[in-house]
């Protein structure tokens, strides 16, 4: 009964201690807002732009051309041998058929020329178009398929492909140095903000100690107003999360600038984000809190 | 019955002075005592021992049991839960009016709230303060803000109140107010050590008297006034 009352006690002081010190509760309150603000944009950029690095990986396809001298047992047998390959996602067999008439919808000069072909004309291959796991290990799945017997020729964007892979590898380790650091810098603000505040509180926190509080009593109250300014300072930054980003989405109709930078949908992933940063304002605050009081507690 | 005792304390502080030495005392139940000397004479420092707010460099002091020196910082509390400390700057909290400022030492202990509207409207009884009950310290005059430090102080009941020049900031008159109050405080039972500067209050009240001269214990009288000490 007497730890509730204790505990019902402080948290009571906590909120109205968020009031008596308006100016100093105003002051934490926006320093954790416009941090939160910061982290938000930068961790929806760095979603997205991770999002669009691994639609990006995903387009990455090998081709492989098949020698129009093998028969369909031939065809079946480099079948099974791809599919034994670990780094194979998925496969598709194109013939040179299905490749001529998906070329000849597509314009009249190709239809005009290759409807002459016969059977034995068409110089077109037969594929397999391969969509591989990890795109960091394209190249060695690449020359494997590339020797099986009956492949004539393996292309995958060569040259290009590396490249941005290296980019993109290196972009989505950046984000997540950035988003740290941005972490980070909060943490380190928020905590400071807080300090100061708590600083022209100390005449409080002696006053506490004299008439019998117990460390952790003084503590206590201190936590819990670090808890409710974390909470208040992240309102803003959720909201900012939650109806900006949606309206974004649905102003660009989830394509940025291109067709091909596509949006992360908003749901369910402003909710993550918003709670993300709702969890990060209340650690932090209580944090900030913990430790400015330690400080001037003798333990 | 004895409540503290005192033996062979002595308080060196770190940049090396030395404020109280060898100190022997003892002091009963229910006892009011005056010390006194000059500034720098180590009453502060014994006042502040006491409170463990200061930890003796030897010695020991025992208060109703507890052995204060060997109190670890983390359970200071439990001894300042059995004590009142008075203060020459009052040391009220701003934002809390009369009543809150009292009540706050009860809240914190854990008291029921029907107790503590019944103990605080007591203590506040008791200093003379009811009808100011919802004033905020900055409306009060230093007497009055005393009269709430000591309220408060003693609303838990404690059974030994510290006051460390409590009429220090304030005028004769007020200061004889103030010693009125301690008085009917010590009488229903409280142990009250005060540390003072004030002549004319040691002299009227006549109680007994410690004088510390450069950190030592220079004199002990029962019914003592600061006439006796020639030279402070």
């Amino acid at each position: 009964m007497k730890v509730f009352r204790i505990l019902g006690r402080n948290i009571r002081d906590a909120f109205r201690s968020v009031f008596r010190n308006f100016s100093l509760s105003i002051a934490s309150i926006s320093c954790i807002t416009i941090t939160l603000v910061v982290v938000s944009i930068s961790v929806l950029s760095s979603y997205n732009v991770d999002n669009f690095t691994k639609l990006m990986k995903q387009d990455f396809t090998i081709v492989v051309f098949l020698d129009n001298k093998i028969d369909q047992k031939g065809i079946t047998e480099i079948e099974t041998e791809i599919e034994k390959i670990e780094n194979v996602e998925s496969y598709e067999y194109e013939s040179k058929i299905d490749i001529a008439s998906s070329m000849m919808a597509t314009s009249d000069i190709f239809e005009n020329i290759m409807k002459e072909w016969d059977e034995t004309e068409n110089p077109l291959q037969d594929t397999f178009l391969i969509k591989v796991k990890d795109t960091n290990y394209i190249n060695q799945t690449a020359n494997k398929i590339k020797q099986l017997e009956g492949v004539t020729l393996v292309k995958y964007g060569e040259g290009i492909v590396e490249q941005l892979l290296t980019v993109f590898n290196i972009v989505e380790k950046a984000l997540v140095v950035v988003v740290l650091l941005l972490v980070f810098v909060t943490a380190f603000l928020i905590t400071n903000t807080i300090k100061l505040t708590i600083f022209s509180r100390k005449k409080e926190i002696e006053i506490m100690r004299l008439v019998g509080s117990s460390n952790i009593n003084i503590q206590l109250p201190f936590i819990i107003e670090g808890l409710f300014l974390g909470l208040l300072g992240a309102v803003i930054p959720t909201l900012i999360v939650i109806y900006g980003y949606t309206a974004l989405y649905l102003n660009f109709d989830g394509r940025l600038f291109s067709p091909f930078i596509r949006l992360v949908h908003p749901e369910p992933f402003i909710y993550v984000v918003s709670l993300g940063l709702v969890s990060l304002g209340i650690i932090v605050g209580m944090m900030g809190s913990y430790a400015a009081v330690r400080k001037y507690l003798k333990i | 019955m004895e409540l503290i005792r005192i033996k062979g304390v002595e308080k060196q502080y770190k940049n090396g002075v030395t404020a109280v030495y060898d100190l022997d005392l003892k002091i009963k139940k229910g006892d009011f005592i005056f010390v006194i000397g000059a500034s720098g004479s180590g009453k502060s420092t014994l006042i502040k021992m006491l409170h463990r707010e200061e930890k003796p460099s030897k010695g020991q002091i025992i208060i109703g049991g507890i052995d204060v020196a060997k109190l670890r910082n983390n359970k200071v509390y439990k001894l300042r839960r059995k004590l009142g400390i008075v203060f020459q700057d009052f040391k009220l909290l701003p934002k809390l009016n009369v009543f809150e400022n009292v009540a706050f030492t009860l809240e914190i202990f854990g008291v029921p709230m029907s107790e503590i509207k019944e103990k605080t409207l007591k203590a506040i009884e008791l200093v003379g303060l009811k009808n100011k009950a919802k004033q905020y310290p900055d409306k009060l005059s230093g007497g009055e803000q005393q009269r709430v430090a000591i309220a408060r102080a003693i609303v838990n009941g404690p059974k030994l109140l510290l006051c460390d020049e409590p009429t220090g900031n304030l005028d004769h008159e007020t200061s004889m107010e103030i010693m009125k109050v301690l008085e009917v405080i010590n009488n229903l039972g409280t142990t009250i050590i005060m540390a003072t500067h004030d002549r004319d209050i040691v002299n009227k009240m006549k109680k007994r008297v410690i004088l510390l001269e450069n950190g030592k214990l220079v004199k002990d009288y029962e019914k003592g006034s600061y006439d006796c000490n020639e030279g402070v």
